[in-house]
């Protein structure tokens, strides 16, 4: 197997995306992981695909040196399925917007991780219609100013990673288009998951929606409010490591540590193993001012996937039946000569 | 009373009754042994779109027509010679069915007063009411004898009446002199794991019913369908079209050596494909039933990428959700198989009923030029031809192809003289071949030159990784909106649909050649009743399309012999515009029907005398 390299995953291709869009640093963050990912897996390069709807995100595959398909708006979830059922020996990766994904595609996002088929679905989540230039998207915040919605949206938006667990998923984690280092790590956990894993990439539109992370990007702010959440580790954040999170029974609390006889040893330690869904579900929808947003991966649990499911009754029926050709199949059941 | 046996050359059976009461399994069991016994036959049945639509309603009647012969057969027949009816309903449905001198057979229970009121009768006498009082009419109070029948079986009410059907089928082998084993032996097989309780009583109904025929002293004559003599030797099976059409696929995938894939959401009257592709996974087929429509093809179109066999299935409201990614597979230019069952539109329609009118959808709906592959099936057991056919020119040519069948064909069933798969040709993609050099890209769209066809490098293969999608390309598979690539773009894969016909076999005149004057038309499903009114007519050509696009390569030749050209079809003359737009001075002339049924010989007959 070839050492590979992140050049090795760089394509010839001029990369079109508006400076400083925060796709770029996502791309980036594909490009470092899938060398390490093909080094734990041993995997060679001509073993990926990459796949994508319609929107700006979706032209990732160009960018990328493997197999590409650069689908249709909304569907690349059903392509994604189709190529890991047709050759589960393939690894799919997908780029996605938020539009893209949960409005339009947001049929197939849903089943896909109901059936928990084994692809690594990115969602470039910048919560706005980059491509067209501006409209509000499904996870535009409520009363979000835009081209389409001029008085203010009056809907409320999804959060993804609430739909993902709602919907039985086996693999969500959530990040910053600019934390390469963490983005390199969960791409590495969604690529060694065995399932579906989705990926929330909160990006930056510069240009329709610039600053619509910023409350979460701002190296001012972002220890605060941000919990970068790691399986086994206490959940600790805060600029100065000094607030936790706890359960009191009811729900999950922010405590100061040192504070109303809170000391270290009450904060929870991240389980992204545990089967129980509501606690990765709390933590998932967490958000400001009272809670800081869940980075990391929140939640990566085994479970029967689709394609090795339809591969080994496939396999099954194989072994049992008596039709091994289609001379077979055509002399089955009730027939008669004519003489 | 003298009883007298009448050799037939040919009869028309049709059975009706509530939806529940069980008569598409009567008529099936009946073609099915009809059959084996050596008959050619044709079935249609013809059934509402609720599955219990209200008892004793017009609207929940069902039905299954069978055709036997000793002769050829090639319709379900237009009239029948008996109609069996199970209550007023069905009467009243189906009594516009009837030969002159048919036989009507009902079950006199069904016809008190309750039943005659949900059926809509006015008066006490409804055969007089229809005007079938002339026909030869049996009485018989099924129910009761079902129900005396099956007094001691220790079975309940509801179950005794569920085996009404089996008494009717037994009174119709006697008038028709069918021995009733084929039917024990389907019994038994049926119910022997699970319900091995209820065989014994059902072959006492059918025996019951039998011997009730014989003795009631009411039906002067009985018929014999001779085995026909048409039928080339060789071992034989029922099928119809929608297990034709899954078999057909699966055949192309043993002589591609790709897995079969197919992505499908369940729609009436396709679904009968996905089902019978399910259960085949002994030959690899995979079947993923997805979430909606767009969905099912998705994801074919991305097992196509991956290198498999990849097909969907579907009928006309879902073939206009799979319009946008049809498009994606020309532009991507993958293989893909897109099975059409038509039925009655637009919008929901007929969902039960045939019609032909999805051509122009199957030619014309989608964006921008988007040319693609069309055939058309046009019997049930050539749905297997055509499914292979579809399969090859999709893998050879790197395109998707659209194969329309007809929910006529679908459902039908025909004697098959089972082939054998030596006799089909091997499907050759075009695949790359071996690794490139060091530093050399693959171009993903560039042609071979005589055929405009791509080569297909399948995900997995060393040096070869390339992106395909919707957006134009060039040649290398780059991104242009270069104003001259996308003309040429255009244009080669135009071309490359046209090239088709190099590998498609030349359309045949049937019938009287002799006779330019008029020359009869037609195109899928309709075969078998245009073939029949031609015989009958004697003097007059027919050619039959199964190829729409591209056309048979000496289609002018043929068309342009003859004075009149008659183009006849299940909708509002959509082929005869096509061909007009092709052939623009000739003379072509439309012959239609559009209300979910199939011709009638006898108007085929009459239309085409016309033309004459």
């Amino acid at each position: 197997m070839a050492n590979l390299t992140f050049k090795d995953f760089k394509s010839d291709q001029e990369v079109r995306w508006c400076p400083g869009c925060g796709d770029h640093a996502v791309l980036a963050a594909l490009q470092r992981a899938l060398p390490k990912v093909s080094q734990a897996l041993n995997y060679d390069k001509e073993r990926y695909v990459v796949v994508s709807g319609i929107g700006c995100s979706s032209r990732l595959p160009y960018y990328m040196d493997t197999y590409g398909f650069h689908s249709i708006h909304g569907r690349a979830t059903a392509i994604s399925t189709g190529i890991k059922v047709a050759n589960p020996w393939l690894t799919v990766w997908q780029a996605c917007g938020d539009g893209d994904a949960l409005a339009i595609g947001g049929n197939h996002f849903i089943h896909a991780i109901r059936r928990n088929i084994d692809i690594n679905i990115i969602l470039f989540n910048n919560q706005i219609y980059g491509l067209t230039k501006g409209q509000y998207s499904p996870t535009s915040k409520f009363g979000a100013i835009t081209k389409t919605s001029p008085y203010g949206t009056v809907e409320h938006p999804f959060n993804p990673g609430a739909l993902v667990l709602g919907a039985k998923g086996t693999f969500f984690a959530r990040s910053l288009d600019v934390e390469l280092k963490l983005n390199e790590e969960i791409m590495t956990a969604a690529a060694l998951h065995d399932g579906c894993s989705v990926m929330e990439m909160l990006t930056n539109c510069v240009i329709f929606n610039d600053g619509a992370h910023k409350n979460l990007s701002d190296p001012a702010l972002k220890a605060d409010n941000t919990i970068v959440l790691r399986h086994g580790e206490k959940m600790i954040f805060g600029k100065n490591r000094d607030k936790g999170l706890i359960y009191d029974g009811k729900k999950i609390r922010v405590v100061h540590i040192g504070e109303g006889g809170f000391t270290e040893e009450d904060i929870l330690v991240h389980d992204a193993h545990t089967d129980n869904i509501g606690i990765h579900m709390a933590l998932a929808e967490m958000k400001g001012p009272d809670y800081p947003v869940a980075l990391g991966v929140i939640r990566d649990v085994k479970d029967i996937t689709y394609d090795d499911g339809v591969r080994d009754q496939v396999k099954d029926v194989m072994a049992k039946s008596k039709i091994h050709c289609v001379d077979d199949l055509l002399h089955s059941g009730s027939t008669w000569e004519v003489e | 009373m003298q009883h007298t046996i009448i050799d037939a050359k040919d009869v028309v059976i049709r059975f009706a009754g509530d939806s529940g009461d069980g008569m598409q399994l009567t008529g099936s069991l009946f073609a099915d042994m009809s059959a084996i016994y050596g008959n050619s036959l044709s079935t249609f049945p013809d059934y509402p779109a609720e599955i219990r639509a209200p008892h004793g309603t017009v609207s929940g009647v069902s039905g299954f027509q069978v055709h036997i012969g000793s002769g050829e057969v090639n319709t379900p027949g237009d009239y029948c010679d008996l109609l069996v009816a199970m209550n007023p309903a069905a009467l009243k449905a189906n009594a516009k069915w009837c030969k002159r001198h048919a036989m009507i057979l009902v079950d006199e229970d069904a016809f008190d007063a309750s039943g005659l009121s949900k059926a809509g009768f006015k008066t006490e006498n409804p055969f007089e009411e229809l005007g079938v009082d002339d026909r030869t009419l049996l009485v018989a109070p099924i129910t009761t004898l079902t129900i005396e029948s099956l007094k001691d079986s220790g079975m309940d009410n509801k179950a005794v009446l569920k085996c009404k059907n089996m008494f009717t089928l037994g009174m119709a082998c006697y008038i028709y002199n069918r021995p009733l084993e084929y039917i024990f032996q389907y019994l038994e097989k049926k119910f022997s794991k699970k319900h091995p309780e209820v065989i014994e009583p059902n072959k006492k109904v059918l025996k019951d019913g039998f011997n009730y025929a014989a003795n009631i002293q009411l039906i002067a004559n009985t018929y014999t369908v001779k085995p026909s003599a048409n039928l080339k030797k060789g071992t034989y099976r029922n099928i119809t079209g929608n297990q034709a059409a899954a078999w057909g696929l699966l055949a192309a995938s043993e002589k591609s050596g790709l897995p079969l894939f197919c992505g499908s959401y369940p729609i009436t009257p396709a679904t009968a494909i996905l089902e019978e592709l399910a259960i085949h996974k002994s030959l690899g087929a995979k079947t993923l039933q997805a979430e909606d429509e767009i969905a099912g093809i998705c994801t074919a179109i991305g097992a196509s990428f991956a290198g498999n066999l990849a097909v969907t299935t579907t009928s006309g409201p879902g073939l206009s959700l799979k319009s946008e990614a049809m498009g994606l597979a020309v532009m991507a230019e993958l293989p893909l198989v897109v099975i059409d069952v038509q039925r009655g539109g637009p919008s929901t329609g007929l969902p039960t009923k045939t019609e032909q009118s999805d051509l122009n959808q199957a030619l014309y709906g989608r964006n921008g030029e988007c040319p693609l592959a069309v055939i058309a099936a046009h019997s049930p057991s050539h749905c297997f031809d055509a499914a292979f056919q579809a399969a090859k020119i999709a893998l050879e040519h790197m395109t998707p192809v659209v194969m329309l069948s007809e929910g006529f064909l679908g459902n039908g069933s025909e004697p098959w003289r089972i082939p054998q798969m030596k006799d089909y040709p091997e499907i050759k993609p075009p695949f790359v071949r071996g690794v490139p050099a060091e530093g050399e890209k693959f171009h993903p769209f560039e042609r071979n030159s005589e055929t405009m066809v791509r080569n297909w490098a399948i995900p997995g293969q060393k040096g070869y990784e390339h992106r395909v999608g919707g957006l134009e390309k060039n040649h290398n598979g780059v991104l242009s909106t270069d104003p001259q690539n996308h003309e040429l773009m255009v244009s080669e894969r135009a071309k490359k649909i046209e090239l088709i016909a190099a590998d498609i076999p030349e359309l045949e005149i049937m019938g009287d050649p002799s006779n330019k004057s008029l020359l009869v038309v037609g195109w899928g499903g309709t075969f078998g009743h245009i073939w029949s009114a031609v015989e009958e007519i004697g003097n007059v050509a027919y050619a039959h399309f199964d190829y729409i696009n591209p056309l048979p390569r000496n289609t002018e030749a043929v068309l342009s012999q003859f004075g009149k050209i008659l183009v006849c079809e299940l909708n509002s003359g959509q082929f005869a515009d096509y061909l007009r737009a092709r052939f623009p001075k000739m003379n072509i002339l439309k012959y239609n029907k559009i209300q979910g049924q199939p011709f009638l010989v006898s108007e085929l007959v009459e239309a085409i005398r016309k033309n004459m």
